[in-house]
């Protein structure tokens, strides 16, 4: 399978031991990538929450009961299913910075790349976005709103990279070489415990590089090839048998 | 001038030599078929006003049951292709029988997809960028790309039986546009085949490409997945035979004989015949897909099943009652040749590919692929029926006026003058 590489591959590591699953990050996203609010949100899975924190458990009863929060943004395949089944190249993995694209004013909403996408990280509007009480006056002025029809997702807050480029362009400095956290997702900057770090994963002097090598990251899904650009941490085994399928007899990679 | 009261109104436009029932009977037939055309045109007008919300689709089950039914629509009327390619390029004539009602159908079948399309995705003002910005490395394309050519190939087909009504064909223009056509057709069947061929395995080969879901993953040969060569073959393994059983309950419903017996049992043998091969494939292809793609992947063959809804049960429905049993049916001539038995066989036939369509377009999104992830369940909703309902009556409405009015069956003077002898 072809993987595209890039000079800077933004990645994010997320430590599950240290994630308590607040929502805080959820909620920062939606406030930062104007996500409208749901007039009904009942039904769960037609929620838009371009991260979403998935609840593992260990199924074991009380006392060896155990849980773990899983924060789940788009994992910016580096070999994405989603990008080379979308019929009008409405989603690309082609920008400098590996993170997948996802164009809303090309989409048709044909919602194929969600069938693809085995993370579920991709959503559909299925309705107008409304801005209750004047809402749309507290917008991110550098996101665009989405119509109903098109398909959408995390986008590792690309308009903070725009924005840092632009910064280091007026201040003289090179935009491709910028330093360590002048660039981050409104989500890592959002949660409480530091559990999402992010960076460039090409970058060995950023952190992100340093977690993504230690023997307890792993990816979710990895047998399936899709190389993404987000791993997960812990040291708990259980947790790590839970990101990926195995057989019985199968022991945890790493 | 004196008129003839005892005959319909509209008696001058039937064909020759045929009898219809009263315009009466026939507008109150099209008034019941209307009326379920207007709960689909409402259904589909709410769709298109207020979006994909009004439908029981969500971010899990982005297909549902209209990409089952137009799977499904698709595979039922490759008759028409299928039955044109062994008329036309391989010269089995006394398939000339059936072939306008074939024709007939793959056009309602394939414009009732496109019509269904136009609802399901979420910008159908951009349905042109299908066109305009393809995406040459997707299934889809191809898909969009040879369904709408398919599409211009089959109205081609039926322009001249068209031009044939009696009235029309009395006009000399028409009448030469008409038989030149008819030259002209095996070019069309060809090109036809050619185009449904590729988009048959596309509709396939769009699920067989999706490596982040197990359930459908099937590595294939080159850039085909297997479930292009499956859908194919499946196609004109159930397509004819579905001719055939539309053709019986337009024959019940008019009392009288269409199409012979020996025509039916001819299409019959044929499906029987790419049916069996089809499950030669399909059976290679579960056991391949159970000790490769699936341990290859974390998974077991029984993580694959859910409860009731999506259990074994429709695999092996699919694979034994809907497969092998039809398929011995068909090409046993002595079962083949009793009526009970045979349409039976059709229908199961039928079934077992539209379970397949299901299972691959709804069973697929429904499994979780990550392990903490929950099995969903997809039940759609009154606007989906009601848009799917929409394309049945307009089938009914299409196939009505055709029957009515065209020489839609060469065979039916024939047929029902012995039947009144």
């Amino acid at each position: 399978m072809e993987t595209k590489e890039f000079t800077i591959k933004w990645g994010m590591a997320i430590d599950l031991d240290k994630c308590t699953g607040c929502g805080a990050c959820m909620v920062a996203c939606q406030a930062e990538n104007n996500l409208a609010p749901v007039v009904d949100a009942s039904n769960k899975i037609k929620v838009m929450n371009w991260i979403t924190v998935y609840e593992l458990s260990n199924g074991k009863p009380y006392p060896e009961h155990d849980v773990a929060y899983l924060p789940r943004p788009c994992q910016q395949c580096g070999h994405p299913p989603c990008v080379s089944v979308c019929p009008v190249i409405a989603t690309d993995k082609n920008e400098e910075g590996g993170i997948v694209s996802q164009v809303t004013p090309r989409c048709i909403g044909c919602r194929y790349c969600m069938a693809a996408c085995p993370y579920h990280a991709r959503y559909f509007n299925w309705s107008d976005p409304v801005w209750p009480g004047g809402l749309e006056k507290a917008l991110t002025p550098d996101v665009s709103v989405r119509p109903r029809g098109v398909v959408e997702k995390c986008t590792f807050c690309h308009h903070r990279w725009m924005a840092a480029k632009d910064k280091a362009i007026v201040e003289g400095r090179d935009p491709m070489d910028l330093p360590e956290g002048e660039y981050v997702t409104s989500c890592t900057e959002a949660c409480p415990n530091g559990a999402i770090t992010f960076g460039d994963l090409n970058n060995e002097e950023h952190e992100v590089a340093k977690l993504a090598s230690s023997k307890y990251a792993h990816r979710l899904l990895e047998r399936l090839g899709a190389d993404t650009q987000v791993y997960y941490i812990s040291r708990r085994e259980w947790v790590l048998r839970q990101l990926d399928n195995y057989l019985e007899d199968e022991k945890v990679k790493g | 001038m004196e008129k003839n009261y005892s005959l319909p109104a509209d008696h001058d436009l039937f064909p020759e030599g045929t009898s219809r029932c009263s315009l009466t009977k026939f507008s109150i037939w099209m008034g019941l078929v209307g009326a379920v055309a207007l709960w689909g045109l409402y259904a589909a007008f709410r769709v298109l006003a207020e979006g994909l919300a009004v439908t029981a689709l969500d971010d899990y089950f982005g297909f549902g049951l209209w990409i089952t039914f137009d799977l499904a629509v698709i595979a039922l009327g490759a008759g028409a292709f299928f039955t044109g390619l062994l008329r036309y390029i391989l010269n089995i004539d006394p398939l000339k029988n059936i072939i306008n009602l074939t024709v007939i159908i793959g056009f309602i079948c394939y414009s009732g997809a496109m019509l269904i399309l136009v609802l399901d995705v979420g910008q159908p003002i951009r349905a042109w960028f299908g066109y305009w910005h393809a995406n040459v490395h997707s299934m889809l394309t191809e898909v969009i790309f040879c369904i709408t050519c398919y599409l211009i190939v089959l109205i081609i087909e039926y322009i001249p039986l068209i031009l044939e009504q009696k009235q029309l064909n009395r006009i000399p223009v028409l009448h030469h546009l008409a038989h030149n056509l008819h030259v002209w057709m095996p070019l069309f069947a060809g090109i036809g085949a050619f185009l449904s061929t590729f988009h048959q395995g596309s509709l396939g080969g769009m699920y067989g490409v999706l490596f982040g879901r197990p359930y459908v993953l099937r590595d294939g040969f080159f850039i085909w997945p297997w479930t292009f060569f499956l859908f194919v073959i499946s196609a004109v393994g159930s397509g004819p035979v579905f001719t055939v059983l539309i053709a019986t309950i337009m024959e019940k419903m008019t009392g009288k004989k269409l199409v012979s017996w020996e025509i039916k049992s001819l299409m019959g043998k044929i499906a029987g015949a790419m049916l069996c091969v089809y499950l030669i494939f399909k059976f290679a292809d579960t056991y391949a897909w159970a000790v490769d793609v699936l341990p290859r992947s974390g998974l077991t063959f029984d993580q694959n099943f859910y409860q009731t809804i999506y259990g074994k049960w429709l695999l092996w429905s699919e694979l034994f009652v809907c497969g092998v049993v039809p398929c011995i049916i068909l090409l046993t001539p002595k079962l083949r040749n009793t009526p009970a038995l045979f349409y039976a066989a059709a229908l199961l036939d039928c079934i077992g590919i539209t379970i397949n369509r299901y299972v691959f377009t709804v069973q697929a999104l429904a499994m979780p692929v990550m392990p903490f992830d929950t099995w969903e369940t997809y039940a759609p909703n009154w606007a989906e029926w009601g848009a799917s309902a929409l394309v049945v009556a307009y089938g009914a409405i299409i196939l009505s006026l055709s029957y009515r009015y065209l020489p839609v069956f060469p065979q039916e003077r024939a047929l029902n003058a012995t039947k009144s002898s």
